[in-house]
């Protein structure tokens, strides 16, 4: 679903990644880990499309079309989901009105016709169940005075009505509490599907015990320096960053 | 500027231009009403044209307004101001009485009444001050201050028309009242005065709208001076949309005096003319008022739109509340001043004002000076202004979900002016601005659709 071949990317004058290769197949999770400074964001806002960094080398297809060359929106509209880690609040524009622009949007792009009113409703009562938020969200505006919690909250809401092929959850479980993890949890776990891949950025393992990922890769100083299963996330919690930069950190390809 | 009249320096053609225009005045008009076109002008050859000097008017350039030779707009003809031509000014479903005014002068053929609750006047002013001339006499030119405006100035000297509104203590007129100025010029450049006085009675209640219209290219002049006299108890809603000819000037005075316990809106949304200069100039005479003054300017182009305010707090226990807001598009201009003053001994005053401003190019410009000045203890006053663009990142999560930047930043302009939009009541006003804000929006017709 998604190749990502030798990417090298930077900000300024700052090179920050330095030659990513990942491969993700349907249906998969993969988890990217690494200490802070390592390149996480950057790998996430690239396969979005924010314009900031500049890609230097190397490419990213996705369902073998040419990711990097693709505007934001098209990517939205093509299946690419970014859950962001700071979401942004823009009040004046409520999240039902934002919601359906960005939903009829993505139908025009695939040929469907506009969502009806009804049909709308339904699809998004169902949704703010899933992730227990109530009657006046949609009514307000879109992050307005939202707590941490329920931004990331609303990240996971957009993402179950948007239905993405490939969702990357950018430092998602930052800011939650215990009940908030969970109920964020079971909205990611309920959208695994054969049919949809997933890339979790995260610093922590906490997300990753209740969203279990089928590959671990650990990113330090804009390199993959190591791939595992989940097992290599407990141990990271455990152990921290240090053993994995003792190791010789020469580059590795993904594990497949 | 081959015309002889240009020779004149602006102020004496005024002067000059007075002294005919008196000479054709009804000899029965009031000896009031002459004692203040003649005090007005007086006023006005005292202090003449502000240059950019002058503190107030450092960015308004009158340079071009005076270059012109305006000539009365009462003598042009009302070229083909015909019903469907001001359609599009009105309010759709709306039930609201109309009267219209064609180059200054009240137009009785385009205007209809809809039944008025009894001992409602509104009628227009030239009538008023020939049949009636004692109800307008206490209120006429006592609270539009032309001691230190010359527009106002000028507007006292010449008033010949606009609309007189009564409304008698206890009235409750549920229907809006709508005045709409038409302004044609097709030879000449045509300058009218229009000049309206709203006078509610004690627990009386009305909603009255302005509309300034006119067509591009054509090149006049409004100045237009309203007066209000809110009685103890009042409420007034009132909605100035000034969507005037894109090459016409635009300078108008509001004055409205608040007595006990009064409610007033005032809504300004500045849309047209070249050049837009508004004034508002309000006091609470009594305690326990409220006011609202809700301001929008978009502008494009090389517009500019100003907006001078001042809220004079007199009284006791009065609440103001004023938010203005700019959008600037290409190398448009405007300026927001809004002077607040708390007086000695009006305490518990509640003073609020915010003026944010929108750029949406860089070669827009706008300048934004907040004012209080507080000379009572017990009070709650801020203001707050802003100058800035839309927010990239704010773009940016628009578009990682599926929505193309063009719309992102209509909805982002669009959501700019969201408190601004729910201030307005009057729920076919709002659907008309709604409209007017969408379409000055790039492909804002499609956003409206989804809206």
């Amino acid at each position: 679903m998604l190749e990502i071949k030798n990417l090298h990317v930077k900000i300024g004058d700052k090179v920050i990644l330095k030659g990513i290769n990942l491969s993700i197949k349907p249906g998969e999770v993969h988890a990217i880990m690494g200490p802070n400074g390592s390149g996480k964001t950057t790998l996430a806002q690239v396969l979005a499309g924010r314009v900031t960094f500049e890609v230097t080398q190397g490419k990213a297809l996705f369902e073998g079309k040419d990711l990097l060359t693709m505007k934001p929106e098209d990517r939205a509209r093509e299946g690419i989901f970014m859950a962001f880690q700071y979401p942004v609040e823009i009040p004046g524009v409520s999240n039902a009105y934002f919601l359906k622009a960005a939903l009829n949007a993505i139908r025009k792009y695939r040929n469907q016709d506009e969502i009806d009113a009804m049909d709308f409703m339904a699809l998004v009562q169902e949704k703010m169940k899933l992730l227990g938020l109530d009657e006046t969200f949609m009514k307000r505006g879109l992050n307005e005075g939202f707590s941490g919690g329920e931004k990331k909250k609303n990240e996971i809401f957009q993402m179950a009505v948007l239905e993405p092929k490939f969702c990357v959850l950018d430092e998602t479980d930052s800011g939650l509490d215990i009940d908030a993890l969970r109920l964020v949890s079971e909205g990611i776990n309920a959208m695994r599907s054969p049919a949809r891949s997933m890339l979790v950025v995260t610093h922590y393992q906490r997300l990753l015990e209740y969203v279990i990922p089928d590959v671990v890769h650990v990113l330090v100083d804009g390199k993959i320096v190591k791939s595992g299963d989940a097992d290599l996330a407990r141990n990271l919690e455990k152990h921290g960053y240090g053993w994995i930069l003792e190791e010789a950190p020469k580059p590795q390809p993904a594990v497949r | 500027m081959s015309s002889v009249a240009v020779a004149l320096e602006p102020v004496q053609m005024y002067a000059a231009e007075f002294d005919s225009f008196e000479k054709t005045l009804d000899p029965a008009e009031p000896e009031w009403l002459r004692r203040a076109r003649k005090a007005a002008i007086e006023r006005f050859q005292q202090i003449g044209f502000p240059t950019l000097k002058h503190g107030e008017w450092k960015y308004t350039n009158l340079t071009p307004v005076l270059k012109v030779s305006f000539k009365p707009a009462i003598l042009g003809r009302p070229d083909g101001v015909v019903r469907e031509r001001l359609e599009p000014y009105t309010f759709g479903v709306l039930k609201a009485s109309l009267l219209v005014f064609v180059n200054g002068r009240y137009a009785p053929k385009l205007s209809y009444l809809r039944p008025l609750p009894e001992g409602v006047r509104a009628m227009n002013m030239a009538e008023a001050l020939r049949e009636d001339a004692r109800a307008v006499e206490p209120h006429l030119a006592r609270h539009a201050r032309y001691d230190t405006n010359p527009f106002t100035a000028l507007n006292t000297a010449f008033l010949q028309d606009g609309a007189f509104i009564e409304v008698p203590r206890g009235v409750v007129i549920e229907e809006p009242i709508h005045l709409l100025y038409a302004s044609t010029s097709k030879d000449v450049p045509l300058l009218a005065y229009p000049r309206n006085l709203i006078v509610l009675g004690a627990r009386s209640e009305a909603t009255v709208i302005e509309t300034y219209a006119g067509w591009a290219p054509d090149v006049y002049l409004t100045n237009a001076v309203t007066e209000v006299v809110a009685g103890p108890g009042s409420v007034l809603a009132h909605y100035k949309m000034q969507r005037e000819s894109e090459s016409a000037y635009h300078f108008g005075a509001m004055a409205v005096a608040q007595d006990r316990d009064t409610n007033v809106a005032c809504h300004s949304i500045s849309l047209g003319a070249g050049l837009a200069r508004s004034y508002v100039d309000t006091i609470f005479r009594e305690d326990g008022g409220s006011l609202l003054l809700n301001g929008l300017s978009m502008t494009s182009g090389t517009q500019q739109a100003d907006n001078y305010t001042r809220i004079d707090h007199s009284a006791q226990a009065c609440t103001s509340m004023e938010l203005y807001k700019g959008i600037l598009n290409d190398k448009s201009r405007g300026v927001f001043n809004g002077n607040i003053i708390v007086r000695h001994g009006a305490q518990k005053t509640v003073a609020r004002q915010t003026n944010k401003n929108l750029l949406l190019s860089r070669e827009a410009f706008v300048d934004s000076t907040p004012g209080l000045e507080i000379l009572a203890d017990d009070v709650k006053c801020t203001h707050s202004s802003t100058i800035g663009q839309l927010d990239e990142n704010a773009i940016f999560y628009l578009r990682t979900r599926g929505i193309d930047e063009e719309a992102a930043r209509n909805i982002l302009t669009y959501a700019f002016v969201g408190d601004v939009m729910n201030h307005v009541k009057v729920a076919p006003i709002k659907i008309k601005l709604n409209q007017l804000i969408l379409s000055r929006l790039p492909k804002g017709a499609a956003l409206g659709e989804t809206l």
